[in-house]
Order: C-alpha cells, then sequence, then structure tokens
C-alpha cells in the first residue's frame, strides 16, 4: 500500500481565480523522501496542506479527486484522525506552539492519544533528544528564538511517530549547522524508521543529495517527477531558477551529469581530472592565512584603520558600532562588545548561528533597541527591514503602504490596486522594502495620481529622508531562488549608488550575491570579519555549495566564478586536444564569453 | 512589555516548586480571604502578604507593577463613591444642590467604604497576577482536561493566542517604527504609539532629524484613525492566527483527543506547605468572619472592632501566607 497517493486532485481556495492544485496525480511509497520543489506561488504548501487534509476540511474550497493517506481517503477522515497517521511541520513555527512550555508541547499529541505517562515521557526524552533541544524542555514556547521554535515545531509533529511526515520549508529559519543537521534527522528518520518524508524547500542544495525523489510543481501542477539527478537534468533545460549552484556550476562548464551533491560533483571533477586525487577542502583559502581577518584583526581593528586614517571623523564611514553590549534586563548578554564599522558603497553579510547576535545588533543600529553599554553613532538613517514583511502592511491596497516613487523604484507601481497580502514573497519583500527605505526625494509636480486617494496624494508631496544603511534582517526567508536573485541584484545597486547594506541571512548562497564583505557572529562577539570570498570559500558550513565542490580554491563562490576557474584549469592542465578538460575549457571559454 | 509581565515562567521558587492545582487553590484562597475581610488594616495586611509572596516567588517587581496598575483603578472607585454613596452620616464637604442629583454631600463613611472596595479590588489583581506568574498553566490544563474536555480546549486556545497576539502586536508597532519617516502616515503612525523613533537612544532623533512625536502637529482625529488602522491590522492578524492555531491543534488531534491518563506525582513538601498555608488562611478569614473579629462597618457610621483583634488576625494571615517561603532548600528552576 502506498502512504500518499494522489488521484486527480484539483483544489481551488475559497473565492480563488485560479486552482492551487490542477490535476495533480502522485504515488509516494513507503519510506521514500521526496522534495517538493517549484517557485512560490505554484502549489507545493497546497499540496502539503491536501496530504494532511486540512484542504478542504479545513480551508474549504472546491475539490476533486482524492487523496489516500495510508489508506484513509482525505474525503472521509477529517484532520484530526489524518494526524495520527501524518505530521506536518508548516512555515511559520510560532503558530504550530500551542502550549506553554516546550515540554507541554511535545507531549500534547501524546496525551491526546490517551498514551499512558510513562510513554509519554518516553516519547518527549526520546524526540527531544533526538533533535537536539533537550535542554528546551523546560522553557517557555515563548522564549525560544525563530529556529528553536521551528526544531520544537517539528518536535511536535514527530513526537507521535507519523508514518508520513509533511515539511513546509523546515529550514527557512535555522543556520546552516542547524539546517544540515535536520536533513540528516530526516534521512535517519527515513532510514531508521522507514518514515515517509515528503519536504518542500527552496535550498535543494540542502536536501537533495538526501533524497530519493524529487517533484517539481509549477502552476499547480506535477511539471517533473523523478530521482534528484534526472530532475536536475530537467531544471537545466526547463526550470533554470530551480537549478542547484552545483548543477548550475556543471552547466555553466558543460559538464554533466549535473550533480546531486557535494561528493558526487567533486567524484565527477576529480574523475575529469579537474580536482586533483586526495585533495580536501583547506580551512581557508589559499594563500590567505586561517583566522587572519579574524577578531583581534576585524572590527576593532578595521574600526581603528577606519577612523584614524580619516582622523577620527571617517568621511566614509556611515555606521560604526564600538564596544556595544546589549543584556536583556534580568537576562543572558546577547552582544558582548562589538565593534564594527560599515562605509559607503559596503555590502556586509551578517552571518552566524541562530541565537549569534545577528538582529539584536540590527536592532541596535537601527535605533530600536538601547545599548546596555557602548555606542552606536550613524552619518544618517538606518532602515531596518525586520523579517517578516507581512509586518508592515496595515491597508488594503500597495499604493497606500509607500508612495508611487517608492513602489516604482521597487518595480511595483503596476501592483499598486492589489492588496499587499495578495502578493507573492518576492515582491511582499520588495514592498516592505519600499516602505522602509522610502523614495528618498520630493516627488515633482504633476505626477499622476490615483483617481480619488487623497492619502496618497499627501504622501506624495512628502520628502523622505533616504537612508545612508539599509540593514535586512533575514530577508530571504520562503523565497524562491529568482526571488533571491532579483532582491541581491536590487542590494548590489543600492550598495553601488553609495549606500552601505547589511544583510542578517542564513543563506551563504544569497551573501556570496549580494555582499563583499562578511561579519561572522557567535556567542555576541564578532569572531570574523572580512571579504566575503576570503570568508564563506573554505568553510564546511558557513559556505557556498560552488566553493564546497571547488574546496575553497580560487575564492569562488558563485557557480559563474567557479566555471571561469574550471575553465583555466581545464587550459592550464594542458591536456590532449581530445580531452575532457579541453572540451571544458572551450565550453566555458564560449559560455563565459 | 505588559504583556509579558503577566505570563508563567519556571523560576527557583517554593510556589513555583508547587503542583499547579495546589498554586491555583492557595491562590483562590487568598483571592476567598479578600472578599471575605473588611477591615483595612486587614487588608492592607493582605496586600503586603502578597507583594512579600510575589517577592518570594521571584516575581516582585511583577507584583508592584500590578499593584501600580491596580491604584490606577483603585482611584477612580474611591472617587465614584464618595461622589454617588449617600449613605453615611460624617460629611466632610458639602457641594450644595446639585439639580436632579440632589444635595451633594460627601461623607467619610462613602471614602472609607470606597477605600475598602479599592483595596479589595488590588488585592483581587494581585492575587490573580501572582496565580497566573507562578501557576504552570499547562499542567492545569491537564488536570482540567479530565474533568471537561472541550473547557480545557478553550482554555489552551486561549492561554496561547494571548502571547501571540502579544508578540504579534509587538512586531507590528515595530514595524511601524522602521518605516520610512518623514511621510505624514509615518508621523501619524508615530504619534499614535506615542513614541518618537529611535527615543531609546537618546539624541539619535535629533541627530537623524527624524521626526518627534510631539512635534508632528497631528489632530487627535487623526491619531484616532491612526490607531484604528492598527488595531485593525492587529485584528486581521489575530484572524489568521486563530486560524493557523486551530489548524495546528486539528492536526495534532484535539477533535479525536481521548481522556489524558492521570499522571501520579508524589506530594512534595512544598505541596504540603501550602496546603497547609490555604486551609490556615481560609480557617483564618472564615473563623474570624463568624467570630466577628476584626469587624467594620462603615454604615451608617464607622465602626471598628477590637483594634488588638484585628492587629492579631493580620499578622497571623501574613504569617500563614508567607510561611512557605521560608523552605527554599533544593529548589531549582
Amino acid at each position: 500500500m502506498s502512504s500518499l497517493v494522489f488521484d486527480r486532485v484539483t483544489y481551488s481556495y475559497p473565492g480563488a481565480g485560479t486552482p492551487a492544485l490542477q490535476d495533480v496525480s502522485l504515488r509516494i511509497e513507503p519510506g521514500e523522501l521526496c522534495v517538493l520543489a517549484g517557485l512560490s506561488g505554484h502549489g507545493k504548501s497546497t499540496l502539503l496542506r491536501a496530504a494532511c487534509g486540512l484542504a478542504p476540511h479545513f480551508y474549504g474550497g472546491s475539490f476533486a479527486g482524492s487523496v489516500t493517506v495510508e489508506g484513509l481517503d482525505t474525503r472521509e477522515h477529517p484532520p484530526s484522525r489524518l494526524g495520527a497517521l501524518t505530521g506536518a511541520l508548516f512555515q511559520d513555527p510560532e503558530t504550530q506552539l500551542v502550549m506553554g512550555s516546550v515540554r507541554a508541547e511535545l507531549a500534547l499529541v501524546l496525551e491526546n492519544r490517551g498514551h499512558s505517562p510513562a510513554m509519554v515521557a518516553r516519547g518527549v526524552e526520546e524526540v527531544a533528544l533526538a533533535l537536539g533541544i533537550d535542554h528546551l524542555l523546560e522553557r517557555s514556547t515563548r522564549d525560544l528564538s525563530g529556529g528553536e521554535q521551528q526544531r520544537v515545531a517539528l518536535g511536535a509533529a514527530l513526537a507521535g511517530r507519523p508514518k508520513v511526515v509533511l515539511l513546509d520549508e523546515p529550514t527557512s529559519q535555522l543556520d546552516p549547522v542547524a539546517g544540515d543537521e535536520l536533513i540528516g534527522l530526516l534521512r535517519r528518520l527515513n532510514q531508521e524508521w522507514d518514515t515517509t518524508i515528503l519536504l518542500c524547500e527552496h535550498r535543494l542544495e540542502r536536501c537533495l543529495a538526501a533524497a530519493d525523489r524529487a517533484i517539481a510543481m509549477h502552476e499547480g501542477r506535477v511539471a517533473h517527477d523523478g530521482r534528484p539527478g534526472d530532475f536536475l537534468e530537467w531544471a537545466r533545460d526547463e526550470a533554470p531558477a530551480l537549478q542547484t549552484p552545483g548543477a548550475k556550476l556543471f552547466a555553466l562548464s558543460g559538464l554533466g551529469p549535473a550533480p546531486v551533491g557535494v561528493k558526487q560533483a567533486r567524484a565527477t571533477l576529480r574523475s575529469r581530472g579537474l580536482l586533483a586525487d586526495g585533495s580536501e577542502p583547506p580551512l581557508a583559502a589559499p594563500g590567505v592565512p586561517a583566522g587572519s581577518r579574524a577578531a583581534g584583526d576585524g572590527g576593532a581593528a578595521r574600526l581603528r584603520r577606519c577612523l584614524g586614517f580619516r582622523g577620527g571623523g571617517g568621511e566614509g564611514v556611515l555606521l560604526a558600532v564600538r564596544g556595544l553590549w546589549y543584556e536583556i534586563p534580568r537576562g543572558p548578554a546577547v552582544l558582548r562588545g562589538v565593534d564594527l564599522v560599515v562605509e559607503a558603497g559596503e555590502s556586509i553579510a551578517l552571518m552566524g548561528r541562530n541565537g549569534a547576535g545577528k538582529s539584536t545588533l540590527l536592532r541596535q543600529a537601527a535605533g530600536l533597541l538601547a545599548p546596555t553599554r557602548g555606542k552606536v553613532e550613524a552619518a544618517g538613517r538606518v532602515a531596518l527591514l525586520l523579517q517578516n514583511p507581512n509586518d508592515y502592511f496595515l491597508h488594503e491596497r500597495v499604493a497606500q503602504e509607500a508612495s508611487l516613487r517608492a513602489l516604482a523604484a521597487a518595480g511595483l507601481e503596476d501592483l499598486a490596486e492589489r492588496n499587499p497580502r495578495d502578493l507573492s514573497g518576492g515582491e511582499r519583500q520588495r514592498l516592505a522594502l519600499a516602505i522602509v527605505a522610502g523614495d528618498g526625494q520630493r516627488a515633482p509636480a504633476g505626477d499622476k495620481l490615483l483617481p480619488g486617494d487623497v492619502q496618497l496624494a499627501e504622501d506624495r508631496t512628502d520628502e523622505s529622508d533616504p537612508p545612508v544603511v539599509l540593514a535586512l534582517d533575514e530577508p530571504t526567508r520562503g523565497m524562491d531562488r529568482e526571488a533571491k536573485a532579483a532582491l541581491a541584484a536590487e542590494l548590489r545597486r543600492r550598495a553601488g549608488s553609495g549606500q552601505a547594506v547589511i544583510v542578517a541571512t542564513h543563506d551563504p548562497e544569497f551573501a556570496a550575491a549580494c555582499a563583499d564583505r562578511a561579519v561572522l557572529l557567535a556567542d555576541g562577539r564578532v569572531i570574523a570579519d572580512g571579504p566575503v570570498a576570503e570568508l564563506l570559500a573554505g568553510g564546511w558550513y558557513f559556505s557556498t555549495e560552488t566553493a564546497r565542490i571547488l574546496g575553497g580554491e580560487g575564492e569562488a563562490l558563485e557557480p559563474q566564478a567557479g566555471a571561469r576557474l574550471l575553465g583555466e584549469r581545464a587550459t592550464a592542465l594542458l591536456l590532449p586536444s581530445e580531452g575532457p578538460a579541453e572540451h571544458l575549457r572551450t565550453v566555458v571559454q564560449g559560455g563565459l564569453e | 512589555m505588559m504583556g509579558d509581565a503577566l505570563f508563567y515562567r519556571r523560576l527557583a521558587s517554593p510556589l513555583h516548586a508547587t503542583r499547579a492545582s495546589v498554586g491555583a487553590a492557595w491562590t483562590i484562597v487568598l483571592i476567598a480571604a479578600a472578599l471575605a475581610c473588611e477591615s483595612p488594616l486587614v487588608l492592607a495586611a493582605l496586600v503586603g502578604a502578597l507583594v512579600g509572596a510575589g517577592a518570594g516567588a521571584g516575581v516582585g517587581r511583577q507584583v508592584v507593577r500590578s499593584l501600580r496598575m491596580a491604584a490606577i483603578v483603585a482611584l477612580p472607585i474611591v472617587v465614584v463613591n464618595v461622589l454617588v454613596s449617600r449613605a453615611g452620616l460624617t460629611v466632610f464637604l458639602r457641594l450644595g444642590d446639585l439639580g436632579p442629583f440632589g444635595e451633594g454631600n460627601l461623607t467619610l463613611e462613602a471614602l472609607v467604604y470606597g477605600a475598602v472596595i479599592a483595596l479589595k479590588v488590588a488585592l483581587l489583581m494581585l492575587a490573580t497576577t501572582l496565580g497566573s506568574l507562578t501557576v504552570d498553566p499547562d499542567e492545569l490544563l491537564r488536570g482540567v482536561r479530565r474533568l471537561s474536555f472541550r473547557s480545557a480546549l478553550t482554555a489552551s486556545l486561549a492561554t496561547r493566542m494571548i502571547p501571540v497576539l502579544a508578540g504579534d502586536a509587538r512586531r507590528l508597532a515595530e514595524a511601524q517604527r522602521t518605516r520610512a519617516p518623514s511621510s505624514r502616515r509615518t508621523r501619524r503612525i508615530l504619534a499614535a504609539q506615542g513614541e518618537p523613533r529611535g527615543a531609546v537612544r537618546g539624541g539619535v532623533s535629533a541627530r537623524l532629524g527624524l521626526p518627534h512625536a510631539g512635534a508632528c502637529g497631528e489632530s487627535s482625529l487623526t491619531r484616532a484613525r491612526t490607531q484604528v488602522t492598527l488595531v485593525s491590522a492587529i485584528l486581521s492578524f489575530s484572524l489568521d492566527r486563530a486560524l493557523d492555531v486551530a489548524a495546528t491543534l486539528e492536526l495534532r488531534g484535539f477533535a479525536e483527543a481521548r481522556r489524558a491518563q492521570r499522571r501520579p506525582i508524589p506530594w512534595s513538601r512544598h505541596d504540603l506547605a501550602f496546603v497547609v498555608s490555604a486551609s490556615s488562611v481560609a480557617a483564618l478569614a472564615i473563623g474570624a468572619r463568624l467570630a466577628g473579629i476584626a469587624a467594620f462597618d462603615v454604615y451608617p457610621e464607622i465602626t471598628v472592632g477590637s483594634a488588638t483583634e484585628t492587629l492579631a488576625l493580620a499578622v497571623a494571615l501574613v504569617a500563614a501566607i508567607l510561611f512557605p517561603f521560608a523552605d527554599r532548600k533544593g529548589i531549582r528552576p
């Protein structure tokens, strides 16, 4: 019996014009780990909701076809009964924590099934140990960070030992270390308990290597269904936005087959003579001593350098953080003597594990929090874009949220009449960015007004102070690769125009795309500060897939740079003209030109 | 921050170490004692005892904050009672003929009675605050689930939704503080929040040229309109949140849930101490009431019982409430 069967399922949300799922047929066998890929708004989350019965039982709408979970038809069985077979984790973990303490949260599903207290205690202990959240058991669910909330919500979903686990971007709030650990845990659950897993994820490079199968969704339909390698081959031609960086590197280099993970990619490169046998990824980029830009030579030294060379004033310095401490009242210290200088035109990726202090540092920079000790000085306005763009939207129309000029700058002028909550993830993020950044200048007289919009007319005549520093807190959460690329380009443009950009992110690929400097925080301290290529090239966790494939060589972080490096290497190898490296050199040079 | 102040957090204190059912019962007895006693001296002693209990439980700051809130509530009670009550005989201020309201005679008895009611309201608020901060709601709900599952479900949802919505409101307000300055809408929002952007950092607003609430010059109508916008956004959020939480509960099998099995927990010395404390307080309050000790009548004229007996009762009640906090050995959060 199959774990999950979709048979010609078409589903529309109430009032929706087009179906969210269209004629979807799928069969997922017990013990399969499937990755669900696709751009935002193409039906991945809806498919998961249908798999656990929430669509249509909970969300309403029209439903045709059938979904069967472990033999139970979701039309005949409510989600509460299907909940005994499925464990689900959706995008926002905060609303999936319903009890006061972590222990009570994990125990809830077991207690609801009427298990004995001993069984409940054992179940709670085991799932907590498996997820590494045993230290959180007595904590209040209100006190958890985003990453901790996600792990606890996952624990609650797994506590009942479901046969089918449905996960909607479970790593979106996790740092690279926790994200990798989570994928490893899912693989273990899948292998040791034969749990069927359906995982929806944008960062495919994290999970594709662990998957048995990849399913691509496009406009509510299944666009591709096959093994991960086949999926990447398909994506190269049909959906380039779904390619992993490794697959893109190979595609740009004219190599094949598309690798589903770093190991396979390195093996292929080694077999083609493009990676020396037995070479291991260096701990630091070639020619750069490990730790040369670590804390001692990082923030404080940089601060001294900048201020010293500029007579203490530092004309190019837009933000200076000096000896910044922040302690939660009657709580722990979140920031411990942070020094950071941000200059005009710089684009900085602020990285570190969950709870390292990234968000707190950005809030300090924007003046939302007062330092316990130390100073934050800015040469002008520091605009901060908080994690959830929805928090900015107070009105029914996009035009009411920001001026036309700001909307035009964000490329949203055509959406002025839409409801902000109906926008895609990328569009919402751009709108929020327009709201916090403003338009930076007075709108010229005679600009076209939307009819009858007095409020808009008032706002359009205002002069908005352009920010000197733009800070973004985890802006790519839930974004697909296409939207991330657009945001990275926008941030690059802003940095190019003289603003400074600071982005707190867990996504090394995004950091590489948008930043030229990386600052690594740990336990409230700056532990490394340097060029992004230098910092991310040699890492295990804080590193891009391209860098991991190439072992950090040439400080190549992105597929384009990696392909260029491989082309140069192919040229340098002086292989016979018919050899693979010669072919690669030709392809890469042709492609890059 | 006020929202956060009323939520349970496990701390190292005898009251936190006590099982939830005993902690809740102890709190209810304190409320009952407050309602049973009439003497201002005894009520004042109970206020002191509750503040002391809060300090003993490690939540003194929140309890004192609650006392300040109670004072804000208490003042109108006293004023209204003085203005409305006509039952006293000792007039301390004559306001003359107030037309349809008759003679405006303010009496000492009405003032004292208002103060007694205000003290009782304050005690009610203090005891509720103390209970919210020290009684584990999850444990309590687990117990209630055995008795009435649906009620416990509703209570679960309510207790969970309050902090979630408080968090939403906080995040929304924070997001509005990060909007680009200078637009009129932003000024209105900042003014409605009553807080200038960057106010937490002295001088930052001025240095960055940011708008100041006081300088906004917005009419109260505009401020009210913006408040309504913010509140409606929070309400809209709350509906979405309620839907999400309900979906989660559905998937966790609440609708199909079976009766939870009893979890045997051995009685600790803290459990016993608070049981003795609750019993003593109840006995003292009821006994005093029946025996007419610390009697206090206000209308038509103030009559006070024996001062010695009243003082003795107050001391006994304070001792009965606070003695369990003396044993702090081996307590872990």
